[in-house]
This record gives C-alpha cells, sequence and structure tokens, in this order.
C-alpha cells in the first residue's frame, strides 16, 4: 500500500470557510446538472397545464370565460387573466423551487439517508451549511422564475401585457423571492416531522399558493377587506405583488416599499426559524 | 494524566425531558496518539453520546473535549479538521458516485479540484475500491459502503478517526476485511477511536480499552491487562441444582480457587493453575448438589465486563 503524507493547505479561517461552502456549492451545481430533465419537468408542468386550460382552453369554449370567475373579473377591469397569471405563476414557480431544493431533501436526509451528514462534518460553522443551501435553492428559483417566463407569455390566446419599467428593479424582486423562498424551504424542511412531510403540500403549499394573490392581484380583495389583511401573514404575497410592480404594473400593486421591506422581513424570520430548526436536527 | 489526542475532561451529558436522561455520567478519558481505542459497553451506556460529543454532534452539559488539542465547543469547525468520522448509518450521498464522494469531501476540505482527483485516485487504490469508482452507493454492498465510508473520512487526513460500531450489520467476512483496513490505517499512525459492543472487536483490534456502563468508565487498560486483572486463567460456570453456603465454601478452598461467585444457574469458579489438577475434584463436589452442567472457558472482556456489573454485555 501506498504511503503518502497529505497536508490540509493552511488557509486563513476565512479562506477554509469559502473553500468548504464553494465544495458544497459545487456539489449542488453537479447533482443539479446530473438531474436537469427532472428539475426541469419539474418546473414547467404546473405552469404548462395552468396556462393551458386557464388560458387556451377555456377562452376556446363558448362562454368558457364564465366558468372562470377571476377571468370574468379581469376582463370587466380591462385586462387578460394571462396578465394576472404572468406574475403569479412565476411566483410560483421560485416558491416551490424552494421547497424542492430545500424542504424535501432535508426531509429525507433528516427521515432516512443522512447523506447531509459528510457536509455537517465539514470545516464550516454548522449555520452556513443550511445557508448553502438556501443559497443554491435560490439559484434553482432564478432559473425557475426564467423558466415560466415565456410560457406564461406565449401560452395564453391573448397575450399578458407587460412593462417592464426597471430591469433592476425586476432583477431585486427575483433574487429577493428566491432566497425567501430557500428560507421558506429550510424553516419547512426542518420544523415538520420528517415523516409527516407529505402533509406539507396539502397544509402548507397549497393554502399558501391560494392565499398568495397568484391568481387575482391583492389590491382585488379590497372587497373582502379581512382576507386582504389576513394574507399579508403569507410570504408568498410578497413575491407575487413585487413581481407584479416589476412586470405588470398596470394592474395595480402594494406599495413597493412596503414589497421590498416584508421580502426582507419575511427572509429574516424564515431564515432564523430555519436555521434554529437546522442546528436542533443536527447537533443534540 | 497527560493529554492524549482525544482528552476528555468531567465529560457529562444529559437529555433534558420527564424524566431527565443522563447519557454521559462524568467521563475522562485520554486516548494516545497512534493507539487504537475502543470504548466497550452495552447498548445505551453512553458510548455513541461520547462520540457525538467529540465529534460536534453533540454539547455536553459540562466537562471538555478536546482533539489535538482543539476545544470542540469552542472551535467546532477547527476541530473537525482534526478528526474523521464514520458514523453507524450510511451516510454516502446516494447522488454521487463513489468516487465523487471522496472528492467533494476533498473539496469541503481546502483541496483543489486537481489535488482532491489525486488523493481520491490514491484512497481507491489503498481501499481496493477502483473498480468501484464510478459506482453509485446504493449499489454496494454493506461492507463496500462502510468501506468507502471509512476512506472519505481520512480522506483529508484527520489525526483522529472515530468509528462509531463499525461491526453493526457487517457480515462475519467484511467484519474481517474492516478490522483489516483500522489496522492498516493504525500502521500509518491514525489514532482510531471506536465504539463497540462485541468483545471480540475490542480485543482483536484495541490497544487499550474503556469499559463503559450507564455513562461512566468502569475500567480502562490493555486488553490482557483486563483480562488478567481477573486473577485467573479458566473459568468454571457450573450449573448446580441448589447452591449451599458449604459448597460455596468447599470450593473456596480447593488449591488454585481465586475466587467463587454465585450466578442464576450456579456458580462461577475462576482459578488459575493446571486443569487436570481442580478439574475432578470440582466435578466430584459438585456432583453432591446436583451438577447439572459444566462449561470451562478461558477470561474474555465478557468476564470482565460481568464481573464489573454482574451483567452480560448484550443483555
Amino acid at each position: 500500500m501506498a504511503t503518502t503524507t497529505i497536508t490540509l493547505p493552511q488557509t486563513s479561517k476565512a479562506s477554509g470557510y469559502s473553500r468548504a461552502f464553494l465544495g458544497m456549492f459545487l456539489r449542488d451545481l453537479h447533482v443539479l446538472r446530473r438531474e436537469l430533465f427532472p428539475f426541469v419537468l419539474r418546473i414547467i408542468m404546473n405552469p404548462l397545464l395552468f396556462l393551458f386550460v386557464f388560458t387556451y382552453v377555456m377562452p376556446h369554449m363558448s362562454g368558457g370565460a364564465m366558468m372562470n370567475p377571476t377571468a370574468t373579473m379581469a376582463e370587466h377591469a380591462g385586462f387578460s387573466f394571462s396578465t394576472v397569471l404572468l406574475p403569479g405563476l412565476m411566483a410560483v414557480g421560485i416558491m416551490f423551487s424552494g421547497i424542492a431544493a430545500v424542504a424535501l431533501p432535508l426531509a429525507v436526509d433528516f427521515g432516512s439517508t443522512r447523506e447531509i451528514d459528510d457536509r455537517v462534518m465539514c470545516p464550516l460553522p454548522t449555520s452556513l451549511v443550511a445557508m448553502e443551501k438556501v443559497l443554491f435553492s435560490a439559484i434553482q428559483s432564478c432559473l425557475a422564475a426564467a423558466i415560466v417566463f415565456p410560457l406564461a407569455y406565449f401560452i395564453p390566446a391573448t397575450r399578458p401585457v407587460v412593462h417592464i419599467a426597471s430591469y433592476p428593479f425586476l432583477f431585486l424582486v427575483v433574487v429577493m423571492a428566491s432566497l425567501l423562498a430557500g428560507a421558506l424551504g429550510l424553516a419547512i424542511g426542518t420544523s415538520v416531522k420528517p415523516q409527516q412531510i407529505g402533509l406539507i403540500f396539502s397544509i402548507i403549499v397549497i393554502p399558501i399558493t391560494f392565499l398568495g394573490c397568484v391568481y387575482y392581484p391583492w389590491t382585488a380583495l379590497h372587497s373582502i377587506k379581512w382576507l386582504q389583511i389576513a394574507v399579508l401573514f403569507n410570504p408568498i404575497v410578497y413575491m407575487t405583488e413585487g413581481l407584479r410592480a416589476a412586470l405588470t404594473p398596470s394592474l395595480g400593486h402594494m406599495p413597493i416599499p412596503a414589497i421590498l421591506g416584508m421580502l426582507l422581513v419575511s427572509f429574516a424570520l424564515l431564515s432564523w426559524v430555519g436555521m434554529r430548526g437546522f442546528l436542533k436536527r443536527v447537533i443534540n | 494524566m497527560t493529554p492524549g489526542i482525544v482528552s476528555l475532561r468531567s465529560l457529562q451529558k444529559t437529555y433534558p425531558g420527564k424524566p431527565p436522561v443522563t447519557a454521559v455520567a462524568g467521563i475522562d478519558l485520554d486516548v494516545p496518539v497512534g493507539a487504537i481505542y475502543g470504548l466497550l459497553g452495552p447498548n445505551g451506556a453512553g458510548k455513541t453520546t461520547t462520540i457525538s460529543i467529540c465529534t460536534t454532534r453533540a454539547l455536553p452539559t459540562s466537562g471538555s473535549a478536546l482533539i489535538a488539542g482543539v476545544d470542540v465547543v469552542k472551535s467546532p469547525s477547527e476541530a473537525r479538521r482534526h478528526m474523521g468520522v464514520v458514523p453507524q448509518y450510511n451516510t454516502l450521498e446516494r447522488a454521487c458516485t463513489v468516487e465523487e464522494n471522496i472528492q467533494f469531501h476533498c473539496m469541503y476540505f481546502g483541496f483543489t479540484a486537481a489535488a482532491a482527483k489525486s488523493r481520491t485516485a490514491q484512497l481507491l487504490e489503498q481501499f481496493h475500491l477502483t473498480e468501484r469508482a464510478k459506482t453509485y452507493p446504493n449499489q454496494l454492498s454493506g461492507g463496500l459502503a462502510q468501506r468507502v465510508q471509512i476512506a472519505r473520512a481520512i480522506a483529508h487526513s484527520p489525526q483522529v478517526l472515530f468509528l462509531d460500531e463499525p461491526s453493526a450489520g457487517l457480515d462475519p467476512q467484511s467484519r474481517i476485511a474492516m478490522w483489516d483496513s483500522v489496522k492498516d490505517l493504525h500502521n500509518h499512525g491514525i489514532t482510531v477511536v471506536l465504539t463497540t459492543h462485541y468483545m471480540e472487536e475490542a480485543d482483536e483490534l484495541c490497544d487499550r480499552i474503556a469499559i463503559i456502563d450507564n455513562g461512566k468508565i468502569l475500567v480502562e487498560d490493555t486488553p490482557q491487562a483486563l483480562k488478567a486483572s481477573l486473577g485467573a486463567s479458566t473459568i468454571y460456570e457450573l450449573s448446580l441444582r441448589e447452591t449451599t453456603p458449604a459448597i460455596t465454601a468447599q470450593f473456596q478452598q480447593m488449591p488454585g480457587v481465586t475466587a467463587v461467585e454465585p450466578t442464576p444457574k450456579g456458580l462461577r469458579i475462576l482459578a488459575s493453575g493446571h486443569r487436570e489438577a481442580l478439574l475432578p475434584q470440582l466435578v466430584n463436589t459438585a456432583s453432591n448438589n446436583g451438577l447439572l452442567d459444566l462449561s470451562i472457558t478461558e477470561p474474555t472482556l465478557e468476564t470482565v465486563f460481568i464481573r464489573l456489573t454482574g451483567r452480560e454485555l448484550r443483555e
């Protein structure tokens, strides 16, 4: 057997941390590249079917709009339903990527495989291991947003009205929403019991989607005041409203400072909850 | 006590709850550099908790743990650079091949991609895994998966390797292969700390052993010294219909008998000297009390454990 002495690279603490962080990032990238097809499939199925049925099939039916009250409402207000859906479906894509990239793998890790153990044992503070997952998930969310946009733009029978006044603002909203989605995934993945992870779709994902101003703008809720206030606790609302402000401002949206402020607050809160949960799961 | 490469002082760990559970109840331990050190004890003795604290995966309630002089509570990230860990379960990344598992591990520890690649190739060869380089972990047998885990754990050349119950779930052949790997690492100067409840494993592999029960170290020494501490070369287990103080006294007076202890089935007699002289006498005397069965063994670590706790190791 060959005897070789290996000396670890002598590095400063910060450089050691960044190398470990980069190593984990490259590992995630490697795995994602290998699973690119299922990744893309996962992102496109929901918006594809939703757009196909609600913005293509139904408008072609006689009286189809009658079956779709939101579409009727949108048309009365003078804009197409596809304009409402474009930012909404992008937000769902972003949010769902956070769940799929962080919450589900963590549940599998904690529940059975414990694959994350090798990363937890690397020379990096444990909270940064969790942060890497959030950051990598955010990149997947940005990709998801970029994939959903052309679908939501080209599939509908009536093109959505898109007006991007500021690209930096759009970029900022997408990045903040993506980070928030990662933090949400971390909070869910570490607080739900691994055996119950199947339940998160019915008790978390579906409610926050339907009450997340995805299929209607927040301003349109003014007639149901209590609901308009209640949904403010749902972080998805700020993702959809942010995208609405950046992409389809003609529809009306929440004030921009409120959107950005709440994206930041929700991110900080969910990161804190997620990080605590993560530490609890990996350190006894 | 000279501080060892693994040095534990008054280590305690109590899990809160109703009632609170004390898993580690004050452990002082020093593992000499280059040793294969065994923590031997029954399930639930506190071995895994002790290892978890050493490997930064559990926080002690009090006391300290130093690995290569680094405090695992104060500087966990730094301490991890000095240790490799193989847990009880398979934690290989299912989405990565054997080769990638080791390569990425190297990169977490600061290797460049090229250095990680060459270190991986070297380890695959060392552990006879080169042919499995492109295999995914779920295609590996338990023994092979564990070999990969050991290779991965030492990829960053740690000073100490922790193995938690390395024999659990392995067939006898894989167990022997694992022992060979551990002895090889030992020859390369790596200190190995392992937990086990197989006394054969502790006896075969370890230079020193700490016998742990109820979160405390009962005794700590070399396997030879522990067995010698019984002061006997032969152990006779007698199964008797009835045990009387008179017969116990009779056995005690026989030449070579060092101890007579009651057991649930009869008596255990520890003796030194020649078997031929004592055995007929034992049988004759025991026959008067209804001798049902007799077994003769050499002292083992199991016997040491039974003497210390009155229980068997695998109860």
